[in-house]
């Protein structure tokens, strides 16, 4: 942005405006709010992976004293439309996905019935008597086996293959034709549940007045909400306002339309009176979308110097038993972004989306990019070892040179800016990697398990142009000067812990001269910040920042407008200076930001052309996505008895571009390795044959607990994007993409002089026992 | 059938009537309207809903509110003392030990326990102590910073 200016807030360590609400239990969230004549709603859940439903008998449910109302499949299916799903992918195979089952049950966790009551003990007792009789068929389960042929989940679609995704660029065959190196290995990024610490919540009240619905909900996409629900209900979209309270982490969890959504604001509108659902974790493991579940057959074509000429990848992505709103879209963006940080040119991708009678995936924080990401940084190990070259210099002889900025990708992106060179080169002046190696060798002497991972990382986001994604990639801002002189934000993105309250102040603190406490960021709701498209893809700063910043110019040219008339000076002159504008270079020629405002609405003495009142709503649309890059080393010891493994060290390296906050991008940073060393090391959302969720409770799926954990060392190189006027490129994901190829990089190093080249994902103590005890 | 109960809640005493499977943490909510104390999984293991039971931290979701009658319960919303926050409130908000905050006051909650055990802890202590809380968004590391810097703050305090 173009300050006239040092600026002063902007890259500074400021601490959370949105906290003291946090640490004092004075926010609202969804599950807080208690309407006036409020009731609550409970859903039936199927308890079995692929059911016919023989019949339901809701009198039970329904003759329980304080019931209001039982509704199953077939009761809502005129008022309700089916779930959506956005996308752009040609002959996607799009079975009906509805709000409650009729007819068949697909996952466990599938909504079969829903109970309204006075009070939420009584719904939930009511649910218990809906008779239900299910006649059990045969659960779709293995992936391969759903991909070769039948049982369907659909059984009308006479196939599980929801789509295929051919991608071919360069010479693939040639490149394998006398390769000296050709490797091939099966690559699993297992399936993984995101995990918000606040269940999923939603509140509905129609106001019949105003023929309105209003819907509360830990939501990611208020806007994009607001919309699906209209057509879902068939409401026009100006009669329904979305509102995000305080959102309790999302991790694109909450990027998502979802039944409960659409049934609790029919439920309020048929019944006159405001409902509320509330998730119960078991609910947030079953019917909240999981992430990642891609399995990988990768063939590598490389030369005797590390150098990567081709790849292979037969990539099956479990999409679960239907599409959520961006579910077959995920694994397009593994597609993209497999070529990593390097000149790879020749690649061919065989993608198939397939159905499984399993909770549907989605956006789970990466999206698509982790799973990319850990593929191609395992292929760059797999050659080191192959070749018996340094993993670092493998990867050196194989990346983007900084000159190649912009560079094109054989998947068509062209990469903003970079210098993977700049970031290694940093990574190695804050470890000493050789001692670290001779480390590695001594204690592998003395039989102590030891493994040094390294993965860098490009990372596609700050999403994006609205050719490129399936429902618009821009943002909207309005900024408007009060009388007072306080300034107000709306926002179209919608944060939930990203400190977007924090860093949009002080972009706007630089830009105006005014103090961080003079700036108000309003967001979450869609009648008071009529548009935006939300947070997700570490967009908000790189878009939604973006936005602000033009927004900014607008307010500032008018207020230099104002000054250069009331100083009696070219508005050119005019600078921002800590609540005050002065004429360039005479401090002492200066107006109040408060007079130019008040002249602003005084309108008495405006200069011509000049409208009253100081205000501006823009919409910016990206040039291009943004893409953050970095590199990741961690230390692994496995006792070599027991098999555990410990993260003795972890050192990150990123470039996000310019920062606003400092602090924020740490701690985005922190967040995004602590779930890649979730998948690492814990994390596996399992199915049974049957199909049943095994993992289905936080006593059986191991989200990582603070002991689990180790302390991040973090360091930044800054190569800011052209593509938006902050510089920002987004690190809301970096940590997370980065994170798992480090860790099993380290892992497999720590037991490769032991013949071992891959390890699935998690590495638990006792996958690793088995490996070291089998090859001793 | 109801049941009575007298309940000290942040220095305020409650006499009411309740259903006897009536959870204290939906009690603090849902009756006394103190929503600070949040649901996470409802079977002991994430945490979010810990408060000070006769000082004690205990999980809110697996206490009767029968359990707590005429006990003195604590809560975030009683931490500050007035305008002024507890020194883990001030040093959660100075070490960003915080992003969406729905974890937070049973991680606050759950800290004035290890404290109180562990005046002084390490970080290995500082982790252990905090097991049985969950965090998905800050990785915990800013969260042991802010237990070690009030940990500071405390000391200082009352030597």
């Amino acid at each position: 942005m173009a300050t006239t200016t040092v600026p002063k807030q902007i890259g500074a360590r400021v601490r959370r405006k949105e906290d003291p609400r946090l640490i004092t239990g004075s926010s609202t969230y969804t599950d807080d709010l208690k309407l006036p004549g409020m009731a609550y709603c409970t859903v039936l859940r199927s308890p079995h992976a692929h059911a016919r439903i023989a019949s339901i008998d809701t009198s039970g449910a329904e003759a329980t004293k304080g019931v209001l109302r039982v509704v199953t499949g077939r009761d809502v299916q005129e008022a309700i439309g089916g779930l959506p799903v956005a996308h752009k992918i040609e002959g996607l195979l799009e079975p009906p996905h509805r709000v409650l089952a009729i007819d068949e049950v697909r996952y466990v966790g599938d909504g079969v019935a829903a109970v309204v009551a006075e009070d939420p003990s009584t719904a939930r007792d009511a649910l218990e008597r809906i008779e239900v009789e299910y006649e059990e068929l045969e659960a779709v389960v293995d992936v391969e086996k759903a991909a070769a042929g039948g049982p369907f989940v659909h059984e009308e679609l006479g196939t599980n293959v929801a789509f295929t995704f051919p991608f071919e660029a360069g010479d693939v065959d040639g490149a394998f034709h006398d390769a000296p190196v050709v490797l091939r290995q099966r690559i699993v990024n297992q399936r993984q549940i995101p995990f918000a610490v606040e269940p999923r919540a939603v509140a509905a009240r129609f106001d019949r007045g105003h023929r309105k619905l209003e819907i509360w909900s830990s939501t990611q996409i208020p806007h994009l909400l607001r919309t699906q629900l209209s057509v879902m209900l068939g409401i026009p979209e100006h009669s329904v306002r979305v509102i995000a309270p305080e959102v309790g982490g999302g991790f694109g969890s909450k990027l998502n339309v979802y039944a409960e959504e659409a049934l609790v604001g029919h439920l309020a509108r048929e019944l006159g009176r405001p409902v509320k659902w509330t998730a119960t974790r078991t609910e947030g493991f079953q019917a909240t979308i999981h992430g990642r579940d891609q399995l990988a057959d990768v063939e590598i074509a490389a030369s005797e110097d590390g150098v990567l000429h081709g790849m292979r990848v037969k990539l099956l992505q479990d999409l679960g038993a239907y599409h959520q709103l961006l579910t077959p879209v995920i694994p397009t963006l593994t597609v993209l972004m497999l070529p990593g940080a390097y000149r790879l040119r020749n690649l061919q991708v065989e993608l198939k989306g397939v159905f499984t009678d399993k909770t549907p995936t989605d956006a789970y924080r990466g999206a698509g990019r982790p799973e990319a990401n850990f593929i191609i940084e395992r292929v760059l190990d797999l050659i080191a070892d192959a070749t018996g070259i340094d993993p670092i210099e493998v990867r050196r002889r194989n990346f983007f040179p900084a000159d190649a900025f912009p560079a094109d990708t054989c998947t068509g992106l062209t990469y903003d800016s970079g210098n993977y060179q700049a970031a290694m080169d940093l990574l190695l002046e804050t470890i000493d990697y050789d001692a670290l190696r001779r480390e590695q060798a001594q204690r592998r002497e003395r039989g102590e398990l030891m493994g040094i991972g390294v993965a860098c990382y490009v990372e596609i986001c700050g999403l994006g142009p609205s050719a490129a994604l399936p429902a618009g990639g821009w943002e909207a801002c309005t900024l408007e000067v009060r009388r007072t002189g306080r300034v107000v934000v709306k926002t179209g993105v919608s944060p939930h812990g990203q400190g977007e309250e924090t860093t949009f102040s002080q972009i706007v603190a630089d830009a105006l001269g005014v103090g961080l406490d003079d700036v108000e960021i309003a967001h979450g709701d869609t009648d008071y910040v009529p548009e935006g498209i939300g947070t997700f893809g570490s967009r908000a700063q790189a878009v939604g920042g973006a936005a602000l910043s033009v927004a900014l110019e607008d307010v500032r040219d008018k207020s230099r407008k104002i000054a250069g008339h009331l100083l009696e000076a070219d508005p050119e002159d005019v600078v921002f200076d800590e609540g005050k504008l002065h004429i360039r270079g005479a401090p002492d020629r200066a107006v109040g930001f408060q007079d130019v405002v008040t002249a602003a609405y005084m309108a008495d003495d405006l200069p011509e052309g000049v409208e009253p009142g100081l205000a501006s709503t823009r919409f910016f649309e990206p040039s291009n996505f943004t893409f953050p890059f970095g590199v990741h080393l961690c230390v692994v010891d496995i006792d070599p008895d027991t098999g555990e493994p410990s993260i003795r060290r972890y050192v990150a390296v990123d470039d996000c571009g310019n920062v606003i906050n400092p602090m924020i991008v740490d701690g985005q940073i922190h967040g995004g390795v602590a779930q890649a060393i979730a998948q690492s090391l814990y994390e596996h959302a399992v199915y049974d044959a049957d199909g049943q969720l095994v993992t289905g409770s936080l006593m059986d799926y191991a989200v990582p607990r603070a002991s689990y954990l180790p302390s991040y060392e973090l360091r930044r190189t800054t190569t800011p994007t052209p593509v938006n006027p902050l510089g920002a490129k987004g690190v809301g994901e970096a940590g997370t993409i980065a994170g798992n190829p480090c860790v099993m990089n380290a892992v497999v190093d720590a037991v490769s002089h032991l013949g071992v080249r891959h390890v699935d994902m998690p590495a638990t103590p006792e996958k690793l026992w088995r490996i070291i005890t089998e090859r001793d | 059938m109801k049941t009575a109960v007298s309940i000290t809640v942040n220095g305020t005493p409650h006499d009411s009537q309740i259903e006897p499977r009536l959870l204290l943490v939906h009690y603090l909510r849902d009756v006394l309207g103190l929503t600070g104390t949040h649901v996470g999984c409802e079977t002991s293991l994430c945490g979010s809903c810990t408060v000070l039971l006769d000082g004690r931290a205990v999980k809110a979701c697996t206490v009767l509110a029968a359990q707590a009658d005429g006990a003195e319960v604590t809560t975030i919303e009683g931490l500050a003392d007035g305008d002024e926050l507890h020194p883990l409130q001030e040093a959660f908000w100075e070490e960003h030990g915080l992003q969406c905050g729905f974890c937070t006051p049973g991680m606050i909650m759950a800290a004035h326990q290890l404290l109180e055990d562990h005046p002084d802890p390490s970080e290995a202590e500082i982790r252990h102590g905090l097991e049985g809380n969950l965090c998905r968004c800050t990785g915990y590391q800013n969260i042991v910073r802010a237990v070690r810097r009030a940990a500071d703050a405390m000391g200082a305090a009352s030597s």
